[in-house]
């Protein structure tokens, strides 16, 4: 290689520019190398906490997906359930008795320890059977079988959520209500079959009992609402705002505010409702229409900027065409425009409801966090839905309250994840590259 | 091709600079330069002439590696800089970008200060020990790219406020202040008005007595005024390289011949 | 009942439809040329009917219970209401309409059950009235939609004034919107001021809204100085940004550059799948893991720390918001445009010197424009903080102190019984006040910038 020729003024030689850019050469790599570290860190990171996330619902949540019951032969006393005395009776000594059947060393008359023998049962457990009785009274006199759930804090022992070898003190069943329900066990009388009473339950303050039936169709009916005013709103104002809307400081002015109202916190939103719909307006605390209604304002954005990007990209060639064979301004767009673009829309709002499902302290300011122990009947009764049920559930000191939360959740992911699948489904299959 | 060949070394009383060698150059599927044979002298300009689409600007891109950063770009074949195979695996294509500079055909400056344009190179490579150091190599290069005079009062404004012509001879001082010993410059002028494209031309020039320059251009009007060695590429093809005299006034392919002419391109 | 005026109006605008149709062709069928198809001239009388009648039901249905209340409590018996304060009179109207619904409990006055009849019965008039209004309008509407059939009607350009009317609200019920924030918040927080002086609110140090524990406390409900609130909010923030914002960053550096195109294509939506969970459930993960872990750590090492802690609920809310600031990242260094990454690698600039240098400088204000909005997002996340900071304001900016949040007390202050006039309701509009107008600073900034990076390099 040549160097320095006579006309070359240069200090640094092309020789020597060449030598310093190969020794600088390990350190800069080695730089570069540190920052896809840094990067590779941070991503790791990111996925493990949603791991760490999804394994810990998971893992709590499947619990609350069986209920250990009891089986118990009963005989519906006609002296405890007189048939006119419906629904009233000793539903819970009729209880009792059962029980006592299994343990004859327990004598029936001393209270504490007929509490401690029927503490096994729920406490819906009398109200399993007067339902059963109520519906049909020719039961009363003869001998029923009946599966009821067991209490929380047996449910637990059941499933191996209460350490066995943990000092009695410390423990929430003693060794002595161990040993009753280990020898009902033997018996044969224990099942954990599958929980269908976490989806056809309401709410109920006991944990074995509570399921999210009531939450369920509070988010319907919030969703559906939801749903029917923010779409023909949302697909309104957007075509209007892509389409038709002058360019002029009015125009700006709206595009600025759904921009805006993109952001404002859920929880304003929620303010928003308390004072407007159900101060001013009258509108009743704790329904689902009122929800709806809240949460159709903050999806109307979503809806809105889907829409448009959804109009934006079909083709300027397909107005020209239909504006060519002679078509208004408004055929053109609902005629031709807006079917092509409803693929997008559709996943647009889909995504929108996503949201909306999950979305919690709106509800909990309009008053859907109640305590509410039947379905709603319409989207006007008092009701909660999925999330804030979680929220309640999360509050709640019992123990078999936190898997119930978490079983919840995974539920609430199960409706979210199909949500977005069925989004993502309606992108692949007809969106269309122009 | 043979007599291509023999024609070369005849001219081979200089120094070859660049010399690729059954350069092949995929993008996917496409076949995009086939099989180019070619001698690149130092300490002079070299144009690479032909019409869109023909290849001149990927062969370029070659030459220092850009076609790296194109992940279904693939090259095959040999190209020797100094004798050194560039497309080796021990060859780090940083430290050849350092050693072979590149203008591109939209002046491209950083969104920093003139100042920072220049001396980025420099301080990345560390070719400079302090300040002073660093000041002086600024000041040589946009003195060597002609725009000392023009910035010297405002070299910490951004370069994105100076006009076309001046950020693009900025972006030669960007270039020459990492002392390359080649430089690739891809189409320099097609974006720039006829003032600015004279100065950068007049530039290129004086740059040949340090560099060996390959120039990519559309315009064979530039080619004539500032190359010595032209080459011509069609469809892929390196059809013939000669000296520029040579090309423009006695081409030996009838394809060059129709191109000069102006009946393909 | 309540379904019955729309069904009335459904049946009108069907008639119209199907009577201006037939008009139009009856016209045809003399020879006549018509501007407009039949169609339009049917749903010319569709829209005319409906749009004005519905407006009408719905504004009848939110106005009417409001206007049955007023009536209600002016013909209550004199002298029950005298001495009671607003609370107490809602509690009877409340009572009343409970017994109208059939829900009694004790042994309520005569007075009460009276007034329930009549509110029974000003229901019922009410019912009729909206049925026989809307039975007359539409009937009017039909008319008068049948006298505008005419060969020369122009239906279509009538039908399409009202459809672009129809979208002109739509679009303008945004705006509806935050007046309607606005105005809510600007009501309760006035009324609130008019109880607390604004400055103790906005200086004052000690928040205790619920209990009235010291006799020298200003209003006897308890002490409203939101400073400790807002302090809590911002360590809080914060923590989260310290977690979100370099996690955040460094994987779109990576994502952006560095990455195969494979590794990309899996982990961005593996990445915004963290954005799509729920808020709830990000609070119950911090209860359920992150705060036990932090509490375990900091005994581990001898350190007391709360169970609630600022770091817990700050790092949630990290988490959430690193796929927020991930793809406002990446979208920033994509829109940095090719030219200058060329020409920094033409240089010799190794990949990373490229990014670090030229590209990620580049992106800057886009990356700030994103990082804002991630800071409006977490000065207004409810349910990570609700669930997992405490309720107690302190003038702390420890992070392993329990502290609490703007959010996290307009939640439990409004969560149970909402008087309209206690302090307490109020101040819970104060803060919401108070964090709709820093939120809506920060994100007309922040949109203001994103939108000026994007026209850089468009």
């Amino acid at each position: 290689m040549t160097d320095i020729t006579p006309s070359d003024a240069r200090p640094t030689s092309r020789g020597t520019a060449t030598e310093a850019v190969r020794r600088s050469l390990a350190r800069r790599n080695r730089k570069q190398l540190v920052l896809q570290g840094f990067g590779i860190a941070a991503i790791i990171l990111a996925i493990s906490m949603l791991l760490i996330l999804l394994t810990s619902i998971i893992s709590t949540g499947y619990h609350a997906f069986t209920q250990t019951h009891i089986q118990l032969e009963v005989y519906v006393d006609p002296e405890e359930i007189p048939a006119e005395g419906l629904p009233r009776g000793g539903f819970d000594d009729v209880l009792a008795a059962a029980m006592g059947a299994h343990f004859p060393a327990v004598d029936l008359t001393d209270r504490a320890a007929t509490r401690e023998l029927t503490s096994i049962l729920s406490n819906g457990a009398q109200f399993i059977l007067r339902d059963k009785v109520v519906a049909d009274p020719s039961l009363i006199g003869q001998t029923v079988t009946l599966k009821v759930p067991v209490s929380d804090a047996y449910d637990q022992l059941n499933k191996g959520l209460v350490q066995r070898d943990t000092a009695e003190q410390f423990r929430r069943v003693d060794d002595a209500a161990i040993a009753r329900f280990d020898r009902l066990d033997e018996l044969g009388l224990i099942s954990t079959p599958l929980n269908t009473a976490l989806i056809t339950n309401a709410d109920s303050r006991f944990p074995e009992l509570a399921g999210l039936k009531g939450a369920l169709i509070g988010s319907f009916w919030a969703l559906l609402t939801c749903f029917l005013i923010s779409f023909p709103l949302g697909i309104g104002a957007a075509i209007y705002l892509e389409e038709f809307a002058p360019k002029n400081r009015f125009s700006d002015f709206i595009e600025i505010n759904i921009n805006n109202l993109a952001a404002v916190p859920s929880v304003v939103f929620g303010l928003l409702a308390l004072a407007v719909f159900i101060g001013w307006f009258g509108l009743p605390r704790s329904a689902p229409f009122v929800g709806g209604l809240t949460l159709a304002l903050m999806t109307m954005p979503t809806i809105i900027i889907a829409t448009r990007a959804a109009l934006k990209s079909v083709p300027p060639s397909i107005r020209e065409a239909a504006l060519g064979v002679g078509a208004s301004k408004h055929q053109v767009v609902f005629q031709h425009v807006l079917p092509l673009a409803m693929p997008g829309i559709l996943t647009g709002t889909i995504i929108g409801l996503a949201q909306a499902l999950g979305e919690t302290a709106p509800l909990l300011l309009i008053g859907m966090n109640a305590f509410i122990t039947s379905a709603p009947g319409s989207p006007f009764d008092s009701a909660t839905a999925l999330p804030t049920q979680i929220f309640i559930w999360a509050d709640s000191p019992e123990r078999g309250f936190v898997s119930r939360t978490s079983a919840a959740i995974l539920v609430l992911l199960t409706f979210l994840i199909m949500m977005n699948a069925l989004a993502i489904f309606l992108r692949n299959r007809f969106e269309r590259k122009w | 091709m043979d007599d291509l060949r023999q024609h070369l070394q005849v001219a081979g009383d200089e120094e070859v600079k660049i010399s690729a060698r059954n350069c092949q150059v995929f993008y996917g599927d496409t076949h995009a330069i086939k099989d180019v044979d070619v001698d690149i002298l130092d300490k002079t300009v070299t144009a690479f002439i032909g019409p869109s689409g023909c290849g001149k600007s990927t062969f370029l891109r070659c030459l220092n590696r850009m076609n790296d950063t194109i992940d279904v770009a693939r090259v095959e074949g040999e190209i020797l800089m100094d004798g050194e195979n560039i497309y080796d695996k021990k060859v780090d294509p940083v430290q050849l970008r350092a050693k072979v500079g590149m203008v591109f055909q939209k002046p491209n400056p950083f969104p920093k200060s003139i100042y920072d344009n220049v001396s980025y190179g420099p301080k990345i490579h560390g070719l400079a020990r302090n300040k002073a150091e660093l000041d002086e190599i600024v000041e040589r290069s946009l003195r060597r790219a002609a725009l000392w005079d023009e910035v010297k009062d405002r070299l910490q404004t951004p370069g994105t406020g100076l006009s076309g012509g001046q950020q693009q001879r900025l972006c030669i001082a960007r270039a020459v202040a990492t002392e390359p010993e080649v430089l690739l410059m891809d189409e320099p002028a097609s974006a720039l008005d006829p003032i600015a494209t004279a100065q950068i031309e007049e530039l290129i020039d004086e740059l040949k007595q340090n560099y060996s320059v390959v120039i990519v251009t559309h315009s064979m009007q530039q080619a004539a005024r500032v190359s010595q060695k032209t080459a011509f590429f069609h469809l892929g093809n390196l059809v013939e390289y000669d000296d520029t005299g040579t090309i423009f006034t006695n081409p030996q392919d009838p394809r060059t011949e129709s191109y000069i002419t102006g009946r393909i391109g | 009942m309540t379904l019955a005026p729309f069904v009335i109006l459904l049946l009108a605008a069907a008639v119209g439809y199907a009577i201006n149709i037939q008009a139009a062709r009856a016209i045809r069928s003399n020879g006549v040329r018509l501007h407009s198809l039949e169609g339009f001239h049917g749903l010319f009388s569709l829209l005319l009917v409906i749009v004005p009648v519905l407006t009408l039901v719905l504004l009848w249905l939110a106005l009417e219970g409001g206007v049955i209340n007023r009536l209600l409590m002016a013909s209550l018996p004199d002298g029950v209401l005298d001495g009671l304060d607003s609370g107490a009179v809602q509690l009877i109207g409340a009572e009343i309409r409970s017994i109208a619904g059939g829900r009694i409990f004790g042994t309520p006055e005569d007075w009460k059950l009276e007034a329930a009849d009549r509110l029974i019965a000003y229901r019922q008039t009410s019912a009729w009235l909206l049925v026989i209004v809307v039975v007359l309008v539409s009937a009017a509407l039909v008319f008068f939609a049948r006298g505008k059939v005419a060969a020369e009607f122009r239906a279509r350009q009538g039908v399409e004034r009202i459809t672009l009317g129809l979208m002109v609200f739509c679009a303008v019920v945004a705006i509806f919107t935050t007046i309607g924030i606005v105005a809510a918040l600007t009501f309760e927080t006035i009324k609130f001021f008019q109880l607390v002086p604004v400055t103790e609110f906005l200086f004052g140090t000690n928040w205790e809204p619920q209990i009235p524990i010291r006799e020298d406390q200003i209003a006897a409900e308890g002490a409203f100085g939101a400073v400790p609130v807002f302090l809590g909010t911002i360590v809080i923030a914060t923590v989260a940004l310290v977690v979100a914002v370099p996690v955040g960053l460094l994987s779109a550096i990576y994502l952006n550059e560095f990455a195969p195109h494979a590794f990309r294509k899996v982990v961005k939506p593996i990445l915004e799948v963290l954005a799509g969970v729920p808020t709830v459930v990000y609070g119950f993960f911090a209860i359920l893991v992150v705060a036990p872990a932090i509490r375990q750590f900091g005994q581990s090492i001898g350190l007391d720390v709360a169970s609630n802690t600022a770091l817990a609920a700050g790092g949630v809310m990290g988490i959430m918001l690193i796929p927020f600031i991930s793809s406002f990242a990446d979208d920033a260094l994509s829109a940095v445009p090719q030219s200058l990454r060329d020409g920094a690698l033409a240089l010799g600039a190794t990949r990373g010197e490229m990014m670090m240098n030229v590209v990620f400088p580049a992106a800057i204000p886009g990356i700030v424009g994103g990082v804002l909005l991630a800071v409006s997002r977490a000065i207004g996340e409810t349910m990570i903080v609700v669930m997992a900071a405490g309720l107690i304001a302190r003038m702390t900016i420890n992070p392993l102190d329990s502290v609490t949040a703007v959010t996290v007390q307009i939640v439990t202050l409004l969560i149970g019984d909402t008087a309209f006039d206690n302090p307490k309701t109020l101040a819970a509009f104060a803060l919401g006040m108070m964090l709709f107008l820093a939120t809506l600073v920060i994100n007309v900034f922040a949109l203001r910038i994103v939108r000026k990076y994007r026209e850089i390099y468009d």
